[in-house]
């Protein structure tokens, strides 16, 4: 039997732990429901812009029409970002970065993603710091060869000459790919792709090595594309992606999200032309909930609620995107690895609920 | 006809003539090939590379007019382009008037140093007088060259001039300096300093200090530009026969008075050669910054060869951009020239 002091004692204990839990759990509620946009979003609303790193120019990601218009699955990316978090597609302002200089322009904060048709690697985690948020194209080293240098596979390209640009991995993939063989491939470094295709043409070189997306439509422009072929085979695996710089994980969820959300759509058969009605007369929740009308992912982000339907309205789902950019009636490269893991591909998107 | 001296120069002797006769062999391996592909057989109107191909096999210069605009100026607003006109223009008639004027030359050269740059730099970035702003990332094209070379050449001049009495200066410390600055700046490969500028210095800057990438080039540019200028400019100065400095002091001006209004003017007039040597180097250096992600005219032409309707251009590209900057490098020398024989000294001497 305790004393009357020591019960009145032990209840209001009992009700301040109680009030304090009480308070506590309110307030990690009240994150759940609002958390902090985080500083690049901040900076990126005060400067009424998304400032984008993307290549000064590169088929099929990255490139100026006649008009001088931005085009290419990059800045289809750079776009749908910019609609996600500002509200609109044209709020991107594009910093042209070269393969020397995109990290460091990452680092010193003069651009919040750089989306350049650049390889998620280990390196570029650990070492430069970056987070690797998403792929958002599957390619790798290939090779383009002279048909009647008679090989059909990498592997025999022993004592054959390539030509390669340098500045990228392509060099190292080779070296790398050698070794492992025991294959001696000789290699012509050139600055420039069309100072590389110009050699192989004069007959320096014996093919041309480049990232597989750049290969099909660099084949289409030589003077006699039927005298050369693509090797099937690849030496590397290429994801190219998103790299935010490391420090703000809410900027790194929205950007994977918008990313997932583009590759959803596809999915579940969302499109540029018919979003808006689907989020009107949808029957699946999935969809309704991607596309803002039920639940609160936008709350979740520090985004409101339409962020996904933006995103998607700039240029399609992510299949759009890609038919668009690489499709038939563009350079003509099969999805492949690019297609929804439903097809064969490797894009799977995580669920959004 | 034997004897005209033009034949007695090709045929005269037979090392002449086996040299004649290989090059004109080589001239006629060579040209009608280049013409064909130039003209000949080249395609005027196309919608993309396939549809030149299918037409003919000589050069696509549909392709040069389909982006003829985006090569000079890139993607400066259409709407606000007669301010790029209008800058050119003005600096064209004041360059004009400081060229070709009598009397008031001093005039139309203080214009071309300080109307110039503050009209064009007005009209260029807007922000004032009811001007739509353009932000720099949106210059481009030859225009940015015309840019980067005339804000880092009107640069250069006071730095250039500051550094060459720097060195030839009395105090130790400011002749050790300036020598210093000349032989870093001139030891750096262009390059290099470039990259420097435009990567490395975001870094050292504190986070969310964003210095504008042009601003990055021009200063760059013209640091480097500066210290070549020192070193013709030097030359210049010890051209000068020591006999005018003595006789302005002999007259009783000050030392300072004696430099700027007698050794400097007459140093000028000597290195005009030399300065005009730097304009063309520097003209055509500009294009260095399509390396670091600016987009001149090269950039342009690099860039445009990635749009999927024209890959596989490349000489077409190029050969136009050699064209372009063949024919501004002539400008510079021609208008060089103007300015050398007005100032130059044997006429003077022979008047009087």
């Amino acid at each position: 039997m305790t004393s009357l002091p020591a019960r009145v004692l032990r209840a209001g204990r009992i009700a301040l732990a109680a009030g304090a839990a009480v308070f506590l759990s309110g307030a990690i509620a009240k994150a759940q429901v609002a958390p902090p946009p985080g500083p690049t979003v901040e900076a990126m609303k005060k400067r009424g812009a998304l400032n984008c790193g993307i290549d000064t120019g590169v088929p099929g990601f990255a490139f100026q029409d006649n008009k001088g218009v931005w085009h290419g699955i990059d800045i289809d990316y750079c776009r749908a970002i910019a609609a996600a978090v500002l509200g609109d597609p044209d709020k991107v302002k594009y910093t042209g970065t070269t393969a020397a200089a995109r990290f460091t322009v990452l680092q010193a904060g003069e651009i919040d993603v750089l989306i350049r048709d650049s390889t998620l690697t280990f390196t570029r985690s650990t070492v430069l710091g970056l987070d690797e948020v998403a792929v958002n194209f599957y390619a790798g080293q290939g090779f383009l060869v002279r048909k009647s240098v008679g090989v059909t596979k990498a592997a025999e390209l022993q004592g054959a000459t390539i030509c390669v640009i340098t500045g990228a991995t392509l060099e190292l993939n080779i070296a790398d790919f050698a070794r492992s063989t025991g294959a001696k491939i000789g290699t012509l470094l050139f600055d420039k792709p069309e100072e590389a295709i110009a050699a192989m043409e004069a007959g320096r070189c014996d093919g041309y090595t480049d990232d597989s997306g750049s290969l099909a439509g660099m084949r289409s422009t030589l003077k006699n594309p039927d005298d050369w072929f693509v090797m099937p085979e690849l030496i590397s695996k290429e994801p190219l992606g998103l790299h935010a710089r490391s420090g703000d994980p809410r900027w790194q969820k929205i950007l994977f999200w918008i990313d997932n959300a583009l590759k959803s759509a596809e999915e579940f058969g969302v499109t540029k032309a018919n979003a808006d009605q689907l989020k009107a007369s949808s029957k699946d929740p999935f969809i309704l909930r991607l596309l803002g009308a039920e639940g609160d992912t936008g709350k979740a982000l520090g985004l409101d609620e339409t962020w996904a339907l933006r995103a998607i309205k700039v240029a399609g789902n992510y299949g759009e995107m890609y038919e668009t950019h690489f499709g038939p009636k563009a350079l003509n490269l099969p999805r492949g690895l690019n297609n929804l893991y439903t097809h064969g591909g490797l894009h799977y998107p995580l669920p959004i609920r | 006809m034997i004897r005209h001296p033009v034949f007695r120069a090709l045929f005269g002797s037979k090392f002449n003539a086996v040299v004649t006769v290989l090059m004109l062999a080589l001239f006629a391996l060579t040209v009608p090939g280049l013409v064909r592909w130039a003209f000949g057989h080249a395609v005027w109107e196309a919608m993309n590379r396939a549809a030149c191909v299918a037409t003919d096999t000589g050069a696509c210069w549909a392709f040069i007019k389909a982006r003829f605009a985006l090569f000079f100026y890139s993607v400066y607003p259409e709407a606000e382009r007669w301010r790029v006109h209008l800058g050119l223009a003005v600096l064209v008639v004041i360059g004009a008037g400081a060229l070709f004027s009598h009397g008031r030359r001093g005039w139309w050269l203080l214009g071309l140093l300080v109307v110039v740059p503050v009209v064009d730099a007005i009209l260029l970035v807007g922000g004032i007088f009811g001007l739509t702003p353009v932000p720099t990332e949106r210059w481009g094209g030859l225009m940015l060259n015309l840019v980067i070379s005339f804000v880092a050449l009107g640069g250069a001049m006071p730095i250039g001039i500051a550094l060459a009495f720097g060195r030839r200066s009395q105090w130790p410390v400011i002749r050790y300096g300036s020598t210093l600055l000349i032989e870093f700046w001139r030891g750096v490969p262009l390059l290099t300093v470039l990259f420097m500028g435009l990567v490395l210095l975001p870094l050292f800057l504190p986070h969310g200090v964003n210095v504008d990438n042009l601003v990055r080039a021009l200063v760059v540019m013209t640091i480097f530009t500066g210290a070549y200028m020192a070193e013709t400019i030097r030359g210049g100065l010890q051209g000068v026969d020591r006999g005018q400095a003595e006789a302005a002091l002999a007259l009783g001006m000050h030392n300072t008075q004696v430099q700027l209004l007698v050794v400097l003017p007459q140093a000028l007039r000597l290195c005009i050669p030399g300065i005009i040597n730097i304009a063309v180097d520097l003209f055509k250096d500009t294009s260095l910054v399509s390396i670091v992600g600016l987009f001149d005219l090269m950039g342009v032409v690099g860039q445009s060869l990635k749009d999927p309707a024209w890959t596989g251009l490349a000489s077409e590209g190029y050969v136009f951009a050699a064209v372009v900057f063949f024919f501004a490098c002539l400008v510079i020398s021609l208008g060089g020239s103007v300015l050398e024989r007005h100032f130059s000294v044997a006429p003077r001497a022979s008047k009087s």
